[in-house]
């Protein structure tokens, strides 16, 4: 598990409009990347794409590659389906599934990828996706009452484990706690931490303390203005880019001055 | 904000609990009274006016349907032979509500699939350039005159007999597709059977619109959640849109019901109307509006009033039709997120 992403001349385009412009990254397996940047930089866009999951908006294209250990996904006759299951994604808001208990959100990926699972085996996997997700002691009494019951950082959580329970080899997390309150928070990003063990980790946030707390790498987007297409400005260790950036832009960006 | 704050607060108190209300509320007087702004007032009479009318109407259709009933009920007690049939009132009107329910149902089996698949092809599957263009021809079926349905109907029923002929001979040990006694079916084919095939086309168009105005609400993290977990794109629709959208699809599926029970003129026109019957190919049954429609130009005294109140059943019918489907749809709601 956990595979090396690399990021190669990737351009991102809805329509004509280049969204976003000629990255290059390398992000290591059982790490943790953070995407920093304002908003409409585009980093979203980036995190959306490793997953191929911006194709979901009409019109959207990219070019370049994106390996992950050298397997191009927009390669041909790559089928974003796959790609999906091997790229788990946590989104902003809490999303699990509404009529489904807490146990069947769990299992939901897991019953797409192969369809038969004995009852213990479901059980089975649930406890370790939930406790992966830090949310088994919460909810081992209430595992079919409905997802949609638990508090937000709960439900975050739950949109984890249903992330982790097919095993990913990459976990994309996009601002997964600009919803929560600071102990939810906490919750999660110690989640991150324990997650690193396992699987390769990309965050989008903008939170630049909860960059520096939870992430080795820390990727700084910018935008030169409306209309014009987002780029990456400095990738870095995390400690280099909060303590010794090489460029202006990210400093001004990171102390909170700008132009 | 003092206006709004006055408002919720001495709502509330103002019902139940006058101290409460002259603590939060302004200290002149022991019922405070809430600020209210003219716009407010004119709209919610405005809305009341509407729902009391749609009240008063209902109530008057139904008064107007109990009164006329009044001499077949008088008949039915005193002399029950004096009802047309000659059995009285509810062997008369018994073969009519089956005839009715049998065909709206088959509408309702054959139109809902397909309903079903059009919204969902147009809202999920199809081009973008193509999906305005279906939506458009769906709605336009909801305009064309039922007058032009029930022609269309005939011609379609001339050539539906050989297809129930075939259909009696493979499948006639089935009650519903039983030939007549000497192995023939309807020679002009204008049978309940293809009556209701013309009714399923005529409700699809409302239930795709109501489901396809459903499926395009379907909360984009939802469809999203199910596509990051690896869903192909049916099985999206299946953990995401259809979920999502199932008190919505009863619903519109009632309404269609709705339709195809109260449909008159296309029946009318398409079926030859007869006794009634379990199998669909030969000629017979008979619906209720059908029935009214036919009868009413020469109905007089005894007559006219029987006919207002077979026209009373199926309002009755309608009625619980709709308390059922709101039931349902009170059952199965889901709050999305």
């Amino acid at each position: 598990m956990s595979k090396q992403i690399d990021i190669k001349d990737l351009d991102i385009f809805y329509g004509d409009f280049r969204a976003v412009d000629g990255v290059q990254m390398q992000i290591k397996p059982r790490s943790v990347t953070a995407f920093i940047g304002p908003s409409g930089c585009g980093k979203s866009t980036v995190l959306r794409t490793l997953n191929r999951m911006h194709e979901v908006i009409p019109g959207a294209s990219v070019s370049g590659e994106v390996l992950m250990d050298g397997n191009d996904i927009y390669g041909a006759g790559v089928d974003p389906v796959n790609v999906r299951r091997e790229v788990g994604m946590v989104f902003q808001r809490a999303n699990p599934f509404p009529t489904m208990s807490i146990k069947e959100n769990v299992l939901a990926g897991v019953r797409l990828n192969n369809k038969r699972l004995s009852k213990s085996e479901a059980d089975e996997l649930t406890e370790r996706a939930l406790r992966g997700a830090n949310l088994w002691n919460e909810v081992k009494d209430r595992l079919n009452l409905p997802g949609s019951g638990l508090s937000g950082g709960q439900q975050q959580r739950l949109c984890i484990a249903r992330a982790i329970a097919v095993e990913p080899e990459v976990l994309l997390m996009d601002e997964p706690c600009s919803a929560l309150d600071p102990i939810s928070t906490l919750a999660i990003e110690d989640l991150i931490n324990d997650l690193k063990d396992k699987y390769t980790v990309v965050i989008v946030t903008h939170n630049m303390q909860q960059a520096a707390r939870v992430s080795d790498k820390t990727a700084f987007f910018n935008i030169a203005g409306t209309g014009k297409p987002g780029k990456l400005i400095e990738f870095n260790e995390t400690s280099a880019i909060f303590s010794n950036p090489d460029k202006e832009e990210t400093e001004n960006y990171i102390s909170g001055r700008f132009g | 904000m003092p206006t709004s704050t006055q408002t919720t607060e001495s709502g509330p108190a103002g019902h139940s609990e006058p101290e409460n209300g002259q603590k939060s509320g302004p200290a002149n007087g022991p019922k405070p009274k809430a600020v209210v702004r003219p716009g407010d007032r004119i709209f919610s009479a405005a809305t009341l006016i509407a729902g009391i009318l749609i009240l008063l109407i209902l109530a008057g259709v139904a008064l107007f349907l109990l009164a006329q009933s009044k001499d077949t009920i008088q008949a039915q007690i005193s002399d029950p032979s004096s009802i047309t049939g000659g059995n009285g009132f509810l062997p008369y009107v018994w073969p009519l509500v089956v005839g009715t329910l049998i065909s709206a149902a088959i509408a309702l089996v054959v139109a809902t699939p397909f309903a079903l698949g059009i919204a969902l092809f147009t809202t999920h599957m199809a081009p973008r350039k193509l999906a305005p263009v279906l939506g458009y021809v769906i709605d336009l079926l909801a305009a064309i005159p039922s007058v032009v349905y029930g022609l269309w109907g005939i011609a379609l029923a001339g050539n539906l007999t050989s297809f129930y002929l075939w259909l009696s001979k493979w499948f006639g040990w089935i009650p519903i597709f039983a030939p007549a006694e000497d192995g023939s079916v309807s020679q002009t084919g204008r049978t309940l059977l293809t009556a209701s095939l013309v009714l399923s086309i005529m409700i699809l168009p409302i239930i795709t619109s109501l489901t396809r105005e459903i499926f395009l609400q379907t909360p984009r993290l939802q469809e999203e959640a199910a596509l990051a977990l690896g869903a192909t794109r049916w099985e999206m629709i299946r953990m995401a849109v259809l979920p999502f959208g199932k008190s919505g699809i009863v619903s519109a599926t009632m309404l269609g019901l709705g339709r195809a029970l109260g449909e008159t003129m296309a029946v009318a026109m398409i079926l030859s109307p007869g006794l009634l019957t379990a199998s669909l190919v030969v000629s017979g049954n008979q619906t209720i509006a059908s029935e009214i429609a036919q009868n009413f130009p020469e109905a007089a005294g005894l007559r006219l009033s029987e006919l207002i109140t077979v026209g009373l059943v199926l309002f009755v019918i309608t009625l619980l039709v709709n308390m059922g489907a709101r039931a349902i749809v009170a059952k199965t709601s889901v709050k999305g997120s």
